[in-house]
């Protein structure tokens, strides 16, 4: 049977893995390569490595710095932040990455999305949609990675997660920007709601407080994976509890 | 002959964490390609993220698909296909139309969405593999589960060359392994400890 995936994330600006409230106030928390190394030690499924400088500062991740958490675990791992090009995205994949992750610039282009599929497969190729609730709709933010920068694009969350699919994503990554930080459980009522619309992976993302948040989510959700960054990071949830409860609660998972 | 794996490249992606495996395992290996060193390998490992088509053009282009069907045939040289390596090793693929290499009595189909409606695909994450055949890449493991990325799977005609099954809406070949000729659709350089077995397996086969 197919497991449900847990997945650190580790949001990553000029070197460093940090965590902002509400993608604000960015704290340093520790280095890139420790930190996955840790992870894939612990038996977490899969790591996201999320430059969030990069796609602010329309720069690209580097491939040395890749090749460094590639040589240091052995489980998949997704690299995200300013992939804006086939040739970069081949580099990426090269470097040893499974998958990349794409966000502002797919939104910015969205036959990137076409042209990344149909060079890569749709399999390596996931899009994160950073969605916020106004109050009346689930819309779409871009260039998250910064106060100064984020801007509203317009689109409702529910369009550009098909439009993304038609294009050829092969997994959604769906953060909700009303949760993000402030540890208060998965927002399964959005997550719900586009479920039915998501024929790819879906992975939950912000939001996660304690083992009950990941419990909560499996369990009246059907989602693939849930992401989360600061629970693991500063050890308020340890993946080897966390699997254990899971799989108490009848949550498949890989122990 | 060199006592290395040969990684064949053709612009299909992740490379990288062969490599890395490998040297983990203490073996020396090299990305290549040139046909030239597929003649001299002592193993070959054949990768792939990509497209079916545009994987067997680029095996053709580079006179690669030449010299991986003489080795396979000549010199018994042990390869194994991972993922999209898997597959262009069968006959053909719905996913294209261009022949495959033809190493198996196999054909790749797509994921038949219609079966079941809540079915995602890709299958992607971690999935159990049934061995069928202990005496494989798969000896000394017991219920491993191994990491899938993948919207296409391997149909064997020959039900005896299928060492490893798995059920995702319904069960499809996860391995096959004939004589010298091995493919796996999931993972092995990313499945943790059990990756790392089904590749010391691999190396043993000579």
């Amino acid at each position: 049977m197919l497991t449900k995936r847990i997945i650190p994330c580790l949001d990553v600006k000029k070197g460093q893995v940090v965590k902002g409230i509400k993608f604000r106030n960015h704290k340093i928390i520790g280095d890139p390569v420790e930190l996955a190394k840790k992870y894939s030690d612990e038996n977490a499924d899969e790591l996201v490595f999320y430059d969030i400088y990069s796609s602010v500062e329309d720069k690209s991740v580097s491939a040395s710095w890749i090749e460094n958490i590639a040589k240091n675990i052995n489980i998949p791992f997704c690299v995200a932040g300013g992939i804006t090009s086939r040739e970069k995205a081949s580099e990426i994949l090269n470097s040893g990455a499974d998958k990349i992750s794409i966000n502002t610039p797919a939104l910015e282009n969205p036959t990137l999305i076409t042209n990344l599929a149909e060079t890569f497969g749709s399999q390596c190729i996931v899009v994160g949609i950073d969605s916020f609730f106004n109050g009346t709709d689930y819309v779409v933010y871009a260039k998250t990675g910064s106060e100064t920068t984020r801007y509203m694009t317009g689109m409702k969350t529910v369009d550009w997660l098909r439009e993304a699919q038609d294009r050829g994503a092969g997994e959604v990554v769906l953060n909700c920007m009303n949760q993000d930080g402030v540890r208060k459980g998965y927002d399964i009522e959005q997550l719900n709601s586009i479920r039915d619309q998501c024929k790819v992976p879906l992975i939950a993302s912000g939001g996660a407080g304690c083992i009950s948040s990941f419990i909560d989510v499996f369990s009246k959700c059907s989602v693939d994976g849930a992401l989360a960054a600061s629970v693991f990071h500063n050890d308020t949830v340890k993946i080897e509890d966390l699997k254990q409860r899971l799989s108490e609660n009848k949550i498949p998972v890989r122990i | 002959m060199r006592d290395e794996v040969i990684i064949v490249d053709y612009d299909c992606g992740n490379t990288g964490s062969v490599i890395n495996m490998l040297k983990f395992l203490g073996k020396k290996s090299k990305l290549s390609s040139n046909p030239e060193d597929l003649y001299e390998a002592r193993w070959i490992i054949l990768p792939g993220v990509g497209k079916f088509d545009s994987a067997i053009t680029s095996l053709i282009n580079r006179g690669l698909s030449e010299a991986l069907l003489s080795v396979a045939s000549q010199k018994k040289t042990p390869i194994m296909g991972i993922c999209l390596g898997m597959q262009v090793m069968c006959k053909s693929s719905e996913e294209g139309i261009l022949d495959g290499l033809g190493l198996i009595e196999a054909e790749v189909k797509k994921f038949p969405m219609s079966f079941d409606a809540t079915l995602k695909v890709p299958h992607m994450g971690w999935n159990s593999v049934r061995i069928k055949n202990q005496g494989s890449i798969f000896s000394g493991l017991k219920d491993p589960r191994f990491y899938f990325v993948h919207s296409f799977y391997v149909d064997c005609f020959q039900k005896g060359d299928i060492i490893g099954e798995t059920e995702y809406g319904s069960r499809f070949v996860s391995a096959f392994q004939k004589d010298n000729i091995v493919g796996v659709q999931f993972h092995p350089e990313k499945s943790h400890s059990y990756g790392v077995e089904v590749f010391r397996n691999f190396l043993g086969l000579l």
